[in-house]
Formats: structure tokens, sequence, C-alpha cells
């Protein structure tokens, strides 16, 4: 009688508001710091989309968006992405279950499926640049050149990210700070997606309407 | 002592006693969001290559989807939800959300209204270019 | 191919005295310094405790010493520019050149915004934060270095520009097009960019840290609802930093575009259009201001319910106006160019909103009015700076309305008005709260006071100073002087113009009287020495010693309502309670002393000052540095010290000793 109305007693004093408990664990500030960052990130992307929004018809005679945009190659490239995030979460759910060939795995798909994704990219920049509809040609040009591409350096640095964190996980395991830094890593992975959920609406499909 | 705080690291899923999420469940949970993503994905190439829509609401559909899409990306590959150990989550998100809306929306209003009022009419442009 | 770049022998403006004089003697200065720190043997104790610190009170004391030496260096601009405008009248040309005046300007506001008020305001948060908080660091102590690193590399390279090349002409703010490649072809405006772009980074990294560090780790007990007025506003400040600075650093990076790839952002051809700029920099600019000015508010409230004994009249509407600001600051930013030709509508609903966002400041002033009124007032010099404030910004403050109204506003932009009316909020809001801050926390900092009387006269002198410097540009904006003139005609504005600068000769006094403050303070530290609670205060940061050890709090304080420690000695007083004599101390883990900041913060000069002058290959090794820099630090072993329980005990009972003797 006296044991059961300790642990209830127990139970309820171990529940307080998080916001009076104390500092949290460092997985939720370090999480928590990162969204944040996430956050400002986005505010960063916002900035390119307003000046590619202003400047989008600002082609100064040169080529605009329905010549030069194909669209086969931007849904292969959103397949990517897509799929990358979706092994991205896997890679996450192994990290959670220890399960290191998983781990190696998932992630050695997600690099995969973002390399393919920038080459695709690099490619279409490359064609663009070559039958003249370079950045410089038009402020809509600079504009399309400096949104996907900041996008694109996003996804490059998250895969170099990836390499050093499998590095990582090889040369120490699994503890506390690699699992925060995965953590992070798929925030940071999911939410280049979401940026490119808006960069290929209002890039690729709107700018091909008549 | 963490498990039990009504707090989390976002991306992580529901520290909630009442939540108990194993491996499996964690799998269906991103299965599902993908299929949703491709569904919504597909909706919007489909949406702007018909000639079946009113063209003048494609973009407005296009816009609708996107949103829908990030939602599902937020829900099913982030863990965001309306727990009391999310609040300080949804909360940042909203701010940023709020920037992003204002960043967008403001300078696109605020330059299409420089543009409209600095843009003489034909007839003052010919007067201006005379003198 | 030059292996230099843009770089040579020509970049050293050797055919300039003035310039060469201030560069000689600042490179005389540095050498001093360094030379005298090397001879006494001091490098290892500066490279171990200060400069590879990673403890949030070293950090913000690092921060706030910059922001002094740039204020010294900021204010010289602002002596020369007022000596020249006062003698350049009429057909006279002054001392000073059309382009070495515009580099001054520019330089003057740069260096006051971004290296003087910014690292200023961060380190009176590093230092305060976290102590009032309850808690032994901030939430990312290495990043807290790293991010002092660059905003010290920012103001490096802003400083090299003086001797190496020259600074931008374009006016702090460096509208394009002329800021453009085009009509900007010289390193200035590079200078400018990359030197903003790198301490950028660094805020936006403090930004970061901060709002995970008050909204994630506070003290037990501590809800949102009982942190000091000064938490919050250093919470909406730095939410702030995280909501704005990003568009900054993406409109410099178009810039940056245009000026080095040919791209056509904000050009006057192909399509770019310049008016982008202006709307993008404002959408920062606009919340900068409250960036700066919010944590002011905040050591204002800590001092004004300090220095009256009694607790902060409408905590709570202090709370709700500091978050309503927060929100409204991004909805006001057209304000700073309704003259740029948007129709009236628009204009309209922006000078609304910019009166709307009076209301709350306000009710701040008003707050703090009802909290002095009926309390026994000390007039210390913190509360001095308070008063002055609470007078001078409402003045500014009501200018600020008067240039919300748009049609006012096509009157008074750009005018010397307009200059008027922001020194009159930055200086009457900002700087006044800094001093105060600075006085209030020095005793908590260095564990004495800092000198009472040459306090008073530099408070007066600031006081004095600054209504005769800047009351003059009010009249002369109506008459219609516009700002950044290096000479002028109209012989009437030229006595004005004199009695501005008398008044910032009078502010030079005041500044001069701080130094003696300082060095007079530092003779004097056995009798002005002070144990934990010298002001008999409120909150957490003056119940751990003076100063504080390296973990705060021996164990982390247990909270049970607002302003934490003046109820706990209220209690303490009534019922008798000691503290147990031999308490049990638990060992600390803290974080590891780092270099990585030194070292980031050195790759960062490298790049930046690779980049300005186009050596690619320099910049190239710069960027691989910082690189490997970071994997270094993501794989190291030990992140934390342990700080043993006897060290621990051993500093309690010298600290109990020294309170009751």
């Amino acid at each position: 009688m006296n044991i059961a109305v300790a642990v209830d007693e127990g139970r309820h004093e171990a529940r307080p508001s998080a916001s009076e408990a104390g500092p949290a664990t460092k997985r939720i500030v370090v999480g928590y710091g990162f969204w944040v960052f996430l956050l400002s990130d986005i505010v960063m992307f916002s900035a390119f989309f307003a000046a590619y929004a202003v400047l989008a018809h600002a082609t100064a005679g040169g080529p605009s968006g329905v010549q030069l945009f194909s669209q086969p190659s931007v849904a292969i490239e959103t397949g990517c992405l897509l799929a990358s995030s979706y092994t991205c979460g896997l890679m996450s759910l192994a990290i959670g279950s220890r399960r290191f060939g998983v781990t190696y795995l998932a992630a050695l798909v997600t690099f995969l499926l973002g390399a393919a994704f920038l080459a695709l990219e690099v490619r279409e920049f490359m064609g663009m640049i070559a039958v003249g509809a370079g950045p410089q040609r038009s402020a809509f040009l600079s504009a399309f050149f400096t949104l996907v591409g900041c996008h694109g350096l996003h996804v490059a640095a998250g895969l170099v990210w990836l390499a050093v964190m499998m590095a990582q996980v090889a040369i120490k395991g699994i503890n506390a700070t690699v699992e925060r830094r995965l953590l992070c890593f798929s925030l940071f992975w999911h939410a280049l997606d979401i940026v490119w959920v808006w960069l290929f609406t209002v890039v690729y499909l709107m700018g091909v309407l008549s | 002592m963490t498990d039990m705080q009504y707090d989390r690291a976002p991306g992580d899923a529901s520290a909630l006693p009442d939540v108990e999420q194993g491996t499996s469940s964690g799998l269906l949970v991103y299965t599902i969001g993908l299929a949703l993503a491709v569904v919504l994905t597909a909706m919007s190439f489909w949406v702007a290559n018909t000639s079946l829509l009113w063209i003048g609401g494609v973009s407005l559909g296009l816009t609708v989807l996107a949103i829908a899409q990030m939602g599902i990306h937020l829900v099913f590959f982030l863990h965001v939800t309306t727990g009391p150990d999310n609040t300080n989550n949804v909360m940042a998100l909203a701010f940023g959300v709020l920037i992003v809306v204002l960043v967008v929306v403001g300078s696109l209003l605020i330059m299409a209204d420089l543009n409209d009022n600095m843009m003489l009419p034909a007839e003052l442009m010919n007067l201006h270019m005379q003198r | 191919m030059n292996l230099l770049g843009k770089l040579d022998w020509s970049a050293i403006p050797l055919d300039q005295p003035i310039i060469m004089g201030a560069t000689g003697g600042m490179v005389l200065v540095i050498a001093v310094v360094l030379g005298w720190i090397t001879l006494k043997g001091y490098v290892p104790y500066l490279w171990h405790e200060w400069i590879t610190s990673v403890d949030h009170k070293r950090i913000g004391i690092m921060y706030i010493i910059l922001a002094l030496i740039m204020l010294l260096r900021g204010f010289a601009d602002a002596l020369m520019m007022r000596g020249q405008q006062a003698v350049a009248a009429g057909g006279a040309q002054g001392y000073l050149p059309p382009e070495h005046f515009d580099q001054i300007f520019s330089a003057h506001g740069t260096i006051m915004i971004f290296f003087m008020a910014m690292p200023f305001v961060i380190g009176m948060m590093n230092f305060a934060v976290p102590l009032q908080l309850g808690v032994r660091d901030m939430a990312f102590p290495t990043l807290n270095s790293v991010a002092l690193g660059l905003t010290a590399s920012g103001i490096l390279l802003t400083n090299v520009s003086l001797g190496v090349g020259e600074f931008a002409k374009t006016g702090w703010v460096a509208y394009p097009p002329l800021s453009e490649l085009q009509y900007s072809p010289g390193v200035g405006v590079d200078y400018y960019l990359w030197a903003l772009q790198i301490s950028g980074v660094g805020t936006l990294m403090t930004g970061i840290n901060f709002v995970a560090t008050i909204l994630k780790t506070r003290a037990p007990g501590m809800s949102l609802m009982r942190m000091p007025v000064f938490c919050w506003t250093s919470l909406a400040a730095n939410l702030l930093i995280v909501a704005a600075f990003p568009v900054l650093t993406a409109t410099f990076a178009m810039l940056l575009l245009d000026r080095y790839l040919g791209f056509h952002f904000f050009t006057t051809d192909a399509g770019g259009n310049p008016m982008m700029y202006i709307n993008l920099f404002w959408v920062w600019g606009h919340p900068e201001v409250y960036i700066l000015v919010l944590p002011a508010f905040g050591i204002f409230s800590e001092v004004v319910s300090t220095f009256s004994g009694k607790p902060l009249f409408g905590y709570r509407s202090m709370v709700a106006a500091t978050m309503a600001i927060c929100v409204l600051s991004f909805f006001v930013w057209l304000h700073h160019f309704f003259t740029m030709g948007a129709s009236a509508n628009v204009n309209g609903f922006f000078g609304v909103m910019t009166m709307i966002i009076a209301v709350p400041t306000g009710v701040k002033v008003f707050n703090w009015l009802f909290t002095m009124y009926g309390g026994r007032i000390r007039f210390t010099v913190p509360i001095l700076w308070s008063i002055g404030f609470m007078v001078t910004f409402v003045i500014g403050g009501m200018t600020g309305v008067l240039m919300a109204v748009p049609p006012a506003d096509f009157q008074l932009h750009n005018s010397l008005f307009l200059i008027a009316h922001f020194h009159n909020v930055i200086i009457g809001g900002t700087v006044f709260g800094l001093m105060a801050g600075y006085n209030y926390w020095f005793p908590k900092a260095f564990g004495f006071k800092l000198d009472e009387r040459w306090g008073r006269v530099s408070f007066w002198c600031w006081l004095i100073g600054f209504y005769v410097a800047f009351m003059p540009l009010y009249a002369l904006g109506l008459m219609g002087m516009t700002r950044r003139m290096q000479h002028y005609d109209v012989a009437s504005w030229q006595p004005w113009l004199v009695v501005a600068a008398v008044g910032v000769a009078i502010i030079l006094v005041g500044i001069v009287a701080q130094v003696i403050q300082l060095v007079v303070s530092i003779r004097n530290r056995e009798q002005l020495k002070v144990t934990a609670d010298p002001w008999n205060g409120r909150t957490l940061e003056w119940a751990t010693a003076s100063p504080p050890p390296a973990w705060n709090f021996a164990a982390l304080p247990q909270v049970a309502d607002l302003d934490a420690l003046w109820n706990r000695k209220q209690r303490e007083r009534t019922q008798q309670t000691q503290a147990p004599k031999d308490r049990k101390f638990d060992p600390i883990e803290m974080p590891k002393n780092s270099a990585t900041g030194f070292i980031t913060a050195f790759f960062a000069v490298v790049t930046g000052f690779a980049m300005i002058w186009h050596i690619w290959w320099m910049a190239g090794l710069g960027a691989i540095g910082i690189f490997l820099t970071m994997l270094a630090f993501a794989f190291r072993d030990e992140e934390e010290v342990e700080i043993p329980a006897e060290q621990i005990a051993r500093f309690e009972q010298a600290h109990q000793a020294e309170i009751t003797a």
C-alpha cells in the first residue's frame, strides 16, 4: 500500500512541465538549436525566392523559362530527392535500433540518390550555359542560377556531411554525439527536400505556365 | 528523467509515454509519407501540364499542392505534431513561416507597386522624353 | 596571371598623410601592446585563459573589449566629420578630400552599427544571460567562441582597409547601382561586403546559440514567466537575429555575385533591379535596430527595478510589449524608403504600422516610470544613464513618429533631421543602455566597482554633449541640409555645425572620463572591492561570487518565482535560515577549452582578404583550412573536463568567508 502511494507520487513529481524542469538533455538542446538554424536557412532561401519571383520576368530579351526548362529532367531530380529523403528516414530508424549494416546501406543509397540529383542539376546548368543562357545573360537567369544553385550547394554540403558521418560511425561507432549529429543531418536533409518542393513548384512548374 | 519531460528534439518520434513506437511502425510512417508525397508530386506535374483546368487557377492549385506536400514532409518525415512535447518546435516553425511569408509576399507586393507606380502612362512618358 | 591578384604596392596610400598617420598610429599601438604582452610573458595566460576559452563570461568580456576599441575608432571618424563640416562652408573645402570623406562616413556607420553596437550588445548578453538563467554555460560553448572569432575577423578586415586599399565610399548601406562594379571598381565595397558577411555568420551563430540557451536551458523551476526581463529582451533580439540576418547574407551574396561574376541582380541593365536591394536590405535593417535596442531595454528594466528597490512594474506587459515589438518590427521596413516611388496606399500602410510599433515602446517607458514612482531610488551611475535614456529616447521616438508620416518624410528623408533622429535613438537608447549595463555588471565581472565620481562626469558629458551635438542637426535638417556633405555653400548652416562640433568635443571629454574611470578603478580596486551582491540585486547573477567561478553555480539554483534572488533573501531574513555549514559538492562537467574559434577566425581572415584582392589560390587554401578545422573539431574525443568537488568546495568556502568577513 505504502509502496504504491510512493510510486504514484514519484511519477507525479517526475513529470513537471518541461519549462520548469531545468536544462533539457543535450539531444533536445542540440536538435532544437539545429532546428532554429534550419529556420534561419529557410529565411535565407526566402530572400532568394523573393528575388527570383520579382525578377522572373526580367529576361532582357533573352530566353525565358518556357524555352529552357525540361520537365522530365526535373521530374527525375524530384524523384531522386524524394527517394533519398525516404532512405534517410530508414537510416534514422536503423540508427535507433543500432543495425549497422542497414545504416551503411541506407546512407549509401541516400548518398547515391543525392549525387544523382546533383549530377542532373549540373548537367542542366551546363546545357543552359552552352546555349548562351548563363547567369550573366539576364536578371531572370541570375536569380534562377542563384536560387537553384544555392539549393544545389546545400545538397553538396549534405553529401560531404553524410560521408564524414559515415566515417565517424565506422571509427567511433554510434555514440551519443554521433547520434545527435545524425539526427541533425536527417533534419537537414528533409528540410532540403521541403525547399525543393517549393523550387520545382515555383521555378519549374509555374515558370512554364503560358 | 528525460523521457518523463514533455519535451523532445525536433525530428524525434514522440517521447510521450502513451505513444510507443517501434521500428516497424516507424517504417510505416515513412512509407505512408513517401506514398502521399509521390501522389502530390505527380498531381503537381499533372496540374501544370494539363489543359483540362482553367489556366487562371493553376498557380493557386500548385501553391496549395506545395503547401500540402510541405505538411506531409513535416508530419511524416520530421514528426512534427501538435502534442505538448512539441510546442517549442512548432512555435519556432510558425515564426519561421511567418517571416518567410512576410519576406516573399511583402517583397512581391512592394516591388509590383513600385513598378506600377513609377511606370508613367504612355503620353506622360512621351512628354518626359521630349523634355 | 598575377599571384597576388589585384594587390600591389599602390594599394597602400603613401601619399595621404592623414590615412598614413592613422595607420601608423594603429600599427604602433598594436605592436606596443603585443610586445608588452610578449615581454611580460602573458602569452600563455592569454592563450589558455582567454583566446581558447569557451566560458561565456570571458567571451562576453572579450566582445565588450572589442566593442570599446571600435567605439574609439568610430568616434574618431565622427570627430573628423564634425570637424570637416564645421569648416567647409562657402568656398572652403575643409581638410578632407571628398573620396576620403566618403570613406569616413561609410566606415563610421558600418563600424558603429556592426562592430561597436552589435558586439557590445552581444557581449552584455553573453555575460549576463546564462548567469541570470542560473545555468553554467551557453547551449553551444564552442560555437560561441567561433562566433566571437568571426566577429573579430570582420573587425580586423575593416581596419585593414584603412592601410591596405580603401573602404567603401557608398555609405554604410551600400546601395546599388553605386556599389556595383561599374561605379565602385575599387576594393572598398568588397572590404565592406566580406567583412560583414564573415561577421554576419558569427552573429547568426550567436543568435541560434541564445535562442537555444534561453528556451532550453534554464535553472530548475524557472518557467518562461519567471525569467528576468533582460532574458526576455535577449530572446526577442536573438529571434530577430535568426530571422533577419539570413536576409542580409542573401542580399550581400547577390551583390557579391553581381560584382564578382557579372550577375544582374541589382544592375541597371539586363533587367536588374536596384530597388530590390533596398527592399531586402531593409527587411534586415529594421529588425536590426530592434536587435540593438531591445537588450538595452532589458538592461534598463534590471537597473531601474534594482535601484528603485521595487519589482518591475507590469512585468507581464513588459514581456508582451517585447514580443509585440519582436513581431511588429518585421512589418515596417518600407518606411526607410517612402520616397522611392511606392503608391500612397502602400506608404500609408507602413506609416501606420510604424506608428503602431511606437505603442509597445511607450508601454515600456510608462512601466519604468511607474517602477521608479514610490521607490527608494539610489542615484548610482547606472540609474543616471537610465534616467538620461528615458528623456532622450522619448524625444528620439517622437521625431521618429514625425518621420513615420509619409508626406513629412518626403521633406525629411536623407536630411540631417534623419541623422539626428537615429543618433537620438541609437545613442540615447542603445549606447546609454550599454553604458548602464557596463557600470551595472562590471563589479560582477571583475569583483570591484567602477569609480562613481568619474562615472558621473562621464555621464553628464555624454548627456550634455549629445544634446549640443545633435539638436542643431534637427534644425539643419529642417533648413534643408542633406546628409553626407563634404562641403556646402549655405553660409547660414555653419554656426549650427560649429555648435554640433562643440557637442562632439564634449562627448569626447565624456569618453576620456570613461577611460580615466577605468584606470582609476583598477588602481583603487582594493577599496572598491565587492562581494557577491553589491547592489542588493534581484536576479540570479548576484547569487554567485564576483567574479563568478568558471562553473557559475556550485549547485543549480532552484527557482520558485520572479526576482528569484530577492525573494530568497526575503525568505532567509524572515526565517533566519542559514546555509548549512558543510555542504556536499558534486564534481561538475564543464566544456573543454578549444582553439577552434581562433583557428577558424584566422582562416576566415585569410579567405576574406584573398577574396577582396582576387587572390584565388589563397582563398581556396583558407576555405580548406576552415573545413579541416571543422573536421578536426568533429573528430575530437574529449568534449568536457571534470572539475573536482574539492576545488568547488574550496572556492565556496573562501567565498563564504569573504562574505561573512
